[in-house]
């Protein structure tokens, strides 16, 4: 038997119950998960020694994700997530656990969330990194058939997102990464995309983003066409300062569908991190 | 490319799972190519290659055989590897009942990727 050095807890926070796990002590860098998803993505960062060494990696299920539970009275709304709820959500559970000036890392809606980060909290974070980062996705499928009594959402959603891996990623992790999103919550993935597609456009903003407060990585997979890397390139050309790197390879759920080539890039941004 | 699916598909149970409640008929056009796949319990029962006159399908996936050419590459490259990333580039057309299409999402793709195992 192996265990791994991840523990698991339920904090309640706003008058929810949300599931977090973590590992490692030192620097805290808090980990969001993809939409529709949840921290198990994040399963190779909280098992690397190279990295737990000197950090505190934390990640959390979103409300409505994972093991987290949605808030009550959820029967009786549609869930959306928007910008305001998603920063709080963020910021809040950092302030509850008492992170100090973290590092905080999101991939695809949580690689544009920080984005939103790097505007309002700059101050507050040590660093950003955003994986698979873009100022905008146009809708180029209609989402609500992820959410359609008539198909089944655990397989529509699996389908998503297996085609936004690459090919050349190991068939264990990219089926692992479906099998998150084939456990998802009827709903739940369309109701990130209205973030992601509809409210989250932050286009307008993101050239005021200033790295001299708070340092921005932006890692995005070749393959990916949802968060492309012309997308990131976009605005990582309007942010100065901003360093953008192309994971060869690689597609939309990098640490979840290859985590050692992953890991290859992280490790490196997260040194040039804890020596500032 | 579409003439062997029949086989690739069949002889492959990883692929045959995901379709095993399917009872269609769907269109893949390649270039000007009309192909009709009627499903079975997963298995690919018959590909009719047309020109057609009247005929039913549930939903049709159309592109050029450009297209179709480099999703079928041996790996293919960033953006051409997914039916949704030929959507995504506007390289692919779906028509007809989406609701089917969705339902059977997983497999559709599996089927239509199968060219790149032979």
């Amino acid at each position: 038997m192996k265990l791994e050095p991840i523990v698991g807890r339920y904090a309640h926070i706003d008058g929810c119950r949300v599931y977090f796990e973590e590992a490692g002590q030192g620097i805290p860098l808090l980990c969001l998960h993809t939409a529709g998803s949840d921290g198990r993505q994040y399963r190779a960062v909280l098992n690397d020694p190279a990295i737990t060494k000197q950090f505190r990696v934390i990640t959390f299920d979103m409300p409505w994700h994972g093991k987290s539970s949605p808030p009550a009275g959820w029967e009786k709304q549609d869930y959306r997530l928007t910008t305001a709820m998603y920063t709080d959500m963020i910021m809040g559970f950092a302030r509850a656990l008492g992170l100090e000036k973290p590092v905080v890392m999101g991939c695809s809606i949580g690689g544009r969330i920080v984005l939103d980060l790097a505007l309002k909290h700059a101050r507050e974070l040590r660093a950003l990194i955003g994986l698979q980062s873009g100022a905008f996705v146009e809708r180029y499928y209609d989402s609500s058939w992820l959410d359609h009594p008539e198909v089944h959402g655990g397989r529509a959603c699996g389908a998503v997102a297996y085609g936004l891996m690459s090919p050349l990623s190991p068939e264990k992790e990219r089926w692992e990464t479906v099998w998150h999103y084939m456990q998802g919550g009827p709903g739940v993935f369309t109701g990130d995309l209205y973030f992601y597609q509809i409210d989250g456009d932050i286009r307008a903003r993101v050239g005021e983003i200033d790295t001299s407060l708070c340092p921005l990585y932006l890692l995005t997979g070749e393959y990916d066409y949802s968060a492309s890397p012309r997308d990131t390139e976009a605005v990582a050309a309007r942010v100065k300062g901003a360093k953008f790197t192309v994971m060869k390879s690689l597609g939309h759920f990098p640490m979840s569908e290859n985590p050692e080539a992953f890991l290859g890039y992280l490790r490196p941004v997260l040194e040039e991190i804890a020596a500032r | 490319m579409i003439e062997n699916l029949a086989r690739l598909v069949n002889d492959d149970p990883a692929i045959v799972r995901w379709g095993r409640r399917m009872n269609e008929t769907f269109m893949v056009e390649v270039g000007d190519q009309q192909y009709l796949l009627q499903i079975q319990d997963g298995l690919i029962q018959k590909i009719e290659h047309g020109p057609f006159v009247q005929r039913t399908w549930r939903f049709a996936i159309r592109a050029k055989k450009e297209a179709w050419e480099k999703f079928w590459q041996k790996p293919p490259a960033p953006g051409w590897h997914d039916l949704f990333g030929l959507l995504r580039r506007g390289e692919v057309v779906f028509e007809g009942d989406q609701r089917v299409l969705m339902a059977y999402l997983q497999y559709v793709k599996l089927v239509l990727a199968a060219p790149r195992k032979a």
